[in-house]
């Protein structure tokens, strides 16, 4: 059997309208595992349910009805929250909103501080995880003076240094520049490669989605497709039924291969296509 | 004559102390006729600087900027005046919504000007209508709108004004791709039924490679490149130098090149892409 | 420039007096304090300059930074010493209409726009050199005791309220000024008009400033609470106030001073 990190079986969520009381179901009857050590990508649109998801994997958001357990443990179970969010760390969207402290170095600290960890464990842990996300000679910075990828990078190491098992990151890139996108997700494969982490990625650029183990695309609080990058992306017109993307590389092999070329339609990167093209055209000549 | 143009434009942020720093350096272009201009560049290159001098939200250290034929800083006190010819919309311009009511949020810039009441309505229904935001959410408030719509709200805000010349700053950051194209495409058919000059700041090579006619490349402070979006993109060496990419078709046709194949320069977008490729593949239908 | 301000900024230069204990500095910052409050002449205040300038440099913060506060507050500053010249009697200066300026008068309020400074310079000199996180966490420690009357967990609140607040000036600074700007690119006027019309003028910065700042306030607690915070009961602080050497050497200094003021006080 699978080892699984998280574990979702039919789990239904509803919020209250804090203006007419009503409750508006985001899901129903959502089944999802998370294997320990992977890496996974959750696609969709705005407004689509995938944040609200997001926050039922460590507790923020208790489910209505069905169950969440990370690492066996119910999520429901008060007694476990703690637990529970020192196995899985969040990561938001606004760089600026989850900064508590003025220093980098305090900010990565406050975490372990809040679960009573040891002055000099704190530090060992602090210095570790800043270096795992190559912002070590910035621990006494300002943290309002750092660049969007900076600030998101040492987001991630006030989750690293609580010792986690899961890392959820949601949207962690849409508020940051191209280069800031890509320190940030550089260092998230990073820690998936080298450490095991497991990570659970929320995002709306495909590209980030390209190196995933496994691609969860939700659409109205359901999830319509699940599985690698090479399957769900070769399915361009579905992506777009959703009001996703492909990467332009897959969408130019499934263009070919509508248009009648013989050409595989699970390409994703540049490389990949401008190969497979190429093999095409001299197998002709 | 130039629609906007600027004459060796240099800006120095606090001068005489010790975090002096030079933001733009003799910036000089011209954009003499309706179309969308892309200014692309890495973060700190000086493309927000050089944009909120174009409507005098910054005052140049040396150099000039003509809006049509008047130097925008001739006089100083009339410089509110040069805000309304020539529209900026900020990074995230949700965050700017402050009224009651959709239809007076729009309706702010319009105001200041000191349009008559009819008026006022008028460029509101038609700012409205051009980003597409519905006339039943008029009278809603702003914060209850999804996202999306909000940053349509907020550009029409901009719109209404009736701007000579519309800069947009990263105009789609931060939506979906649905919220993107559907912004775009706003855009697009703007420009195309005003035959005005828009000006967008982005960070996504694809889409300026989607909407642009004109790319001009910020590096450092100075522009790097200035033409034609083909001729722009088909430098990709020297993109990458300023710390840029290219579109992911651009990619494509530079590996393509690499392993033999003869794909022709310029192709920006994935239709044009199959086009040019179509006939090279026997197995093609070459009349697609 | 709204940039401009410093107040409540932390400069981290790594000197002396960065490194000592927070509760340290905030003792010495009021008992000099009481020592500039209590000269009354002008060589005891000069001695505290003197004093101040020395801790300026030890600081390795750049003295334009200090400046910068003085100027930012100077309207506060000339307004306390010009009131002075009228109140005080003496020998007569200059006198005009019902206006009679006196030697005495004027010496007064040089000696006043002196003390203020003095004053501005030792307490923006505390949070320049001290991380807010640190000075929050020496007045909780300070105010400690109140733990034994049940007000631990209000002290430990009021400290990360401040501490959070300090955080976010930064932040809320850099919005300030996007949002004006944003309005200004639709020909907002927020510099004429009457009192009323300014007044409403800001309403187009304001509201967004508070949604803003509503939106933060939640986007941060969710944060907080995902990274286990649950108050103040069983944390745990990285770094440790210990009182060093160093510590009590600063404080001997401080003490010296103050001795001296009071002396001259006495004798002078």
């Amino acid at each position: 059997m699978q080892d699984n990190i998280i574990t979702l079986e039919n789990v239904s969520f509803e919020y209250t309208d804090d203006d007419d009381h009503a409750s508006h179901p985001v899901f129903s009857g959502l089944d999802l595992s998370i294997a320990r050590g992977s890496f996974t990508c959750v696609l969709g649109h705005n407004g689509c349910g995938k944040s609200t998801m997001a926050k039922l994997l460590n507790g923020l958001n208790k489910p209505a009805s069905g169950k969440v357990t990370v690492d066996g443990m119910d999520t429901a179970d008060e007694s476990r929250e703690s637990a529970i969010r020192r196995r899985v760390g969040m990561v938001f969207q606004n760089p600026d909103n989850q900064m508590v402290a003025t220093i980098v170095e305090e900010d990565v600290a406050f975490g372990p501080e809040n679960i009573g960890i040891a002055p000099q464990e704190i530090r060992k842990r602090v210095d570790s995880a800043l270096r795992a996300v190559g912002m070590y000679e910035y621990r006494t910075h300002a943290t309002h003076k750092l660049s969007g990828g900076q600030k998101q990078r040492v987001a991630i190491a006030g989750v690293l240094a609580m010792h986690p098992e899961c890392i959820v990151l949601d949207e962690p890139t849409a508020m940051l520049d191209p280069q800031g996108r890509a320190e940030v997700i550089s260092t998230v494969k990073q820690l998936n490669r080298e450490r095991g982490i497991t990570i659970v990625l929320i995002t709306h650029y495909m590209d980030e989605a390209v190196e995933a183990d496994r691609i969860v695309v939700m659409d109205s609080g359901r999830i319509i497709m699940d599985g690698a990058p090479r399957d769900v992306f070769s399915r361009v017109d579905k992506l777009r039924s959703v009001g996703l993307d492909v990467p332009q590389s897959a969408e130019l092999a499934y263009r070919l291969s509508q248009n009648g070329v013989d050409i595989p339609g699970d390409v994703l990167t540049p490389e990949e296509c401008a190969r497979a093209i190429a093999r095409v055209i001299k197998s002709e000549v | 004559m130039a629609i906007v143009q600027t004459e060796g434009l240099t800006y120095v942020y606090g001068e005489g102390t010790p975090y002096r720093k030079t933001a733009v350096t003799d910036v000089s272009f011209a954009i003499t006729e309706p179309g969308i201009v892309a200014i692309i560049g890495h973060t700190g290159s000086g493309k927000s600087t050089l944009i909120e001098h174009l409507n005098g939200l910054m005052k140049p250290t040396a150099g000039t900027v003509m809006i049509g034929d008047k130097n925008i800083w001739d006089d100083p006190k009339q410089i509110r005046q040069v805000r309304f010819r020539v529209g900026l919309v900020f990074q995230y311009p949700e965050y700017q919504l402050f009224d009651e009511t959709v239809r007076s949020d729009i309706g702010f810039g319009p105001r200041n000007i000191g349009l008559e009441a009819d008026e006022i309505e008028r460029q509101v229904l038609w700012a409205a209508d051009t980003v597409g935001i519905k006339h039943d959410l008029l009278d809603k408030s702003p914060f209850d709108l999804s996202g999306g719509e909000k940053r349509r709200v907020a550009i029409a805000g901009v719109l209404a004004m009736r701007p000579e010349v519309l800069i947009l700053d990263e105009p789609t950051a931060g939506l979906d791709p649905k919220g993107r194209d559907r912004l775009l495409r706003c855009i697009t058919d703007y420009q195309r039924q005003n035959n005005t000059v828009v000006i967008m700041v982005s960070h996504s090579m694809e889409d300026v490679a989607r909407v642009a006619d004109r790319v001009i490349v910020m590096n450092d402070g100075h522009i790097e490149l200035d033409g034609g979006t083909r001729e722009v993109f088909g430098r990709s060496e020297q993109l990458r130098r300023c710390g840029l990419g290219v579109p992911e078709v651009s990619r494509i046709a530079d590996q393509l090149r690499a392993l033999g194949v003869d794909v022709p320069s310029g192709l920006l977008t994935v239709d044009e892409m199959v086009k040019a490729l179509l006939p090279m593949m026997k197995g093609g239908d070459c009349n697609a | 420039m709204l940039k401009d301000m410093t107040m409540g900024q932390y400069f981290p230069t790594g000197s002396v007096i960065h490194r000592l204990d927070a509760r340290v500095k905030l003792i010495c910052t009021i008992a000099f304090i009481v020592a500039i409050f209590m000269t009354d002449n002008f060589i005891m205040l000069g001695f505290c300059a003197v004093a101040t300038g020395v801790m300026i440099a030890v600081s390795k913060v750049h003295i334009k930074l200090y400046l910068k506060m003085l100027k930012s507050i100077w309207p506060v500053i000339v307004l306390t010493s010009i009131l002075n010249i009228f109140y005080v009697k003496g020998d007569t200066l200059v006198s005009f209409w019902i206006i009679n300026i006196t030697v005495q008068g004027v010496l007064k309020s040089v000696f006043i726009a002196l003390r203020i400074m003095l004053l501005i310079l030792v307490s923006s000199m505390l949070t320049y050199c001290t991380s807010p996180t640190e000075l929050t966490d020496g007045i909780e420690r300070l105010l400690s005791p109140l733990r034994h009357i049940g007000l631990g967990e209000a002290v430990h609140t009021l400290a990360m309220m401040t501490s959070i607040a300090m955080r976010f000036i930064p932040t809320l600074v850099d919005e300030t000024e996007k949002i004006m700007n944003a309005q200004k690119a639709r020909g907002a006027d927020f510099d004429s008009g009457n009192l009323i019309g300014r007044v409403k003028a800001m309403l187009p910065i304001m509201i967004p400033l508070l949604m803003s700042a509503v939106r933060r306030a939640i986007d941060l607690a969710q944060a907080m609470e995902c990274r286990c915070y649950n108050g103040g009961a069983g944390r745990t602080k990285m770094k440790q106030l210990h009182i060093g050497t160093r510590d009590v050497a600063a404080l001997i200094i401080v003490a010296a001073i103050v001795a001296v003021v009071v002396m001259g006080r006495i004798w002078l």
